[in-house]
């Protein structure tokens, strides 16, 4: 995914979270994560494609709110398109149905043309609604709020540590290709980049668990007693109270008019 | 290879979701306070790996590793790649949301299974042996990726056969690629620190 990174925004810490000021950002972080949740799973239950439209309105409406920049998740939304658009290009072929158009003597069905058309949109709605609720709050604060929402502890200690050191070990993968350059590697594809690269992984690896070894050093050194405190206190406001209002009325209306077509 | 929202049958994305968190509890098992600043390290270490990118003729494909994350971490696997995969999609937009425990089963659970096929062999003293296992265990793990990745697009609905099938062809390149690359890994780590591949295992 190297190709959607651009210089300023390699890891999760530096992804254009400094959206300080952008509404979205003064709920509570639990609220966001819940409403990124529900609205992720009404969606995939949704089907009628005007249903599905109108979803991914409302995921443009958050991200909107949630003043990410326009152009990086525009870009991640298109890499994750051309991720999945080779799958999907072979839907209405392979689903049975009203034939459509005949390629090279292989039909297209009109039901698989549907088929498509619903999950690119769902696949897409929820990409932009988590990306605006969840993806534009800091990585730490991510993993306060899954605490308080009573995800396992060791699990949320496991995902600060992840956080933590993607930064640093990134730096030092880059210097180490640095190095390399400077020695005038050039990967292309044979045995020698293979082994190169390989070796790259091996050396980053070892440095990972050096690494680890003197961070739990350290913290035993200050008196690790197996926890770490989660500082953050949070609390529920009338903004989120509003919010999930709104959003909920939003929803419900997309369920009812899932629920009346497919009654009709 | 992620699986985006919306094209899984319900059924796959609840059993899914069942048993990544049946693995991610096993996996937190072997994790006590003590491991948990190397597995995250690790974790944040394979995180990096999968931004590599090994070109392949024209094109270029990115590093996936879950083979030689199994030969590292064991069951600790589980829960090092699932928050791997939920930053992935928080951060960057990769995968979804309701296919999170699919996406991790795929990927997790090769790397498990590479873990005990492989482990006779990191534990042989040889590097060239280990490099060996290592190359095996990197190709198995694609290979398996891409069996599970199918099987739950076939699950889900039989346009997806051909998909499928064609997806599993496609990535017979990165099963080379990933199994020599995986091998040259585990080559340097088990002379240079064999440790690497015990620090995490063993009774916890």
């Amino acid at each position: 995914m190297g190709h959607i990174l651009t210089a300023g925004q390699k890891t999760p810490d530096a992804t254009g979270k400094t959206a300080t000021g952008a509404p979205l950002s003064r709920l509570d972080p639990r609220t966001r994560i819940l409403a990124a949740v529900t609205f992720a799973i009404v969606t995939v239950g949704c089907s009628w494609i005007p249903v599905l439209l109108a979803a991914l309105a409302v995921a443009a409406g958050l991200a909107v709110l949630s003043g990410l920049p326009v152009g990086p998740t525009l870009r991640r939304m298109a890499a994750m398109d051309g991720f999945i658009v080779f799958l999907i290009a072979l839907l209405p072929f392979t689903t049975p149905g009203d034939p459509l158009v005949t390629i090279w003597g292989v039909t297209a069905s009109r039901q698989g043309l549907m088929l498509a058309i619903d999950i690119l949109l769902t696949a897409n709605a929820v990409v932009l609604a988590l990306l605006a609720l969840v993806g534009s709050m800091e990585p730490v604060t991510l993993g306060h709020a899954l605490h308080r929402l009573r995800m396992p502890e060791a699990l949320v200690h496991l995902m600060m540590f992840t956080i933590r050191y993607v930064e640093v070990l990134h730096a030092e993968y880059l210097r180490l290709r640095q190095a390399m350059k400077a020695r005038g590697f050039r990967p292309s594809t044979d045995w020698h980049s293979l082994r190169s690269l390989g070796y790259l992984v091996g050396m980053v690896l070892v440095r990972a668990v050096d690494r680890s070894e003197r961070v739990l050093g350290a913290m035993k050194c200050r008196g690790f007693s197996g926890r770490l405190p989660l500082l953050h206190a949070y609390a529920y406001g009338p903004r989120d109270a509003a919010f999930a209002a709104v959003l909920g009325a939003a929803l419900l209306a997309l369920c009812l008019a899932e629920v009346s077509h497919g009654a009709a | 290879m992620h699986i985006v929202d919306g094209a899984l049958a319900n059924p796959v994305v609840l059993g899914g979701a069942a048993l990544a968190a049946g693995g991610i509890a096993l996996g937190l098992r072997y994790l006590p306070l003590e491991r948990i600043p190397a597995a995250g390290v690790l974790s944040a270490a394979f995180f990096v790996a999968s931004l590599i990118h090994v070109p392949i003729g024209p094109s270029s494909v990115h590093l996936i590793l879950n083979g030689l994350a199994g030969l590292v971490l064991g069951w600790a696997a589980f829960p090092a790649l699932f928050v791997g995969l939920l930053l992935q999609a928080v951060f960057f937009g990769f995968g979804g949301l309701t296919v999170l425990g699919v996406n991790t089963l795929a990927i997790a659970l090769p790397a498990v299974i590479v873990h005990y096929l492989c482990r006779s062999g990191m534990r042989a003293g040889n590097p060239v042996i280990a490099a060996l296992w290592g190359g095996i265990g990197g190709a198995l793990a694609i290979a398996l990726t891409t069996a599970l990745v199918g099987l739950a697009l076939t699950l889900s609905g039989g346009a997806f056969f051909l998909a499928a099938r064609l997806v599993f062809f496609a990535h017979i390149p990165v099963m080379v690629v990933e199994a020599l690359l995986s091998a040259a890994a585990v080559y340097l780590a088990a002379r240079v620190k064999p440790d690497l591949f015990f620090t995490l295992k063993g009774a916890s």
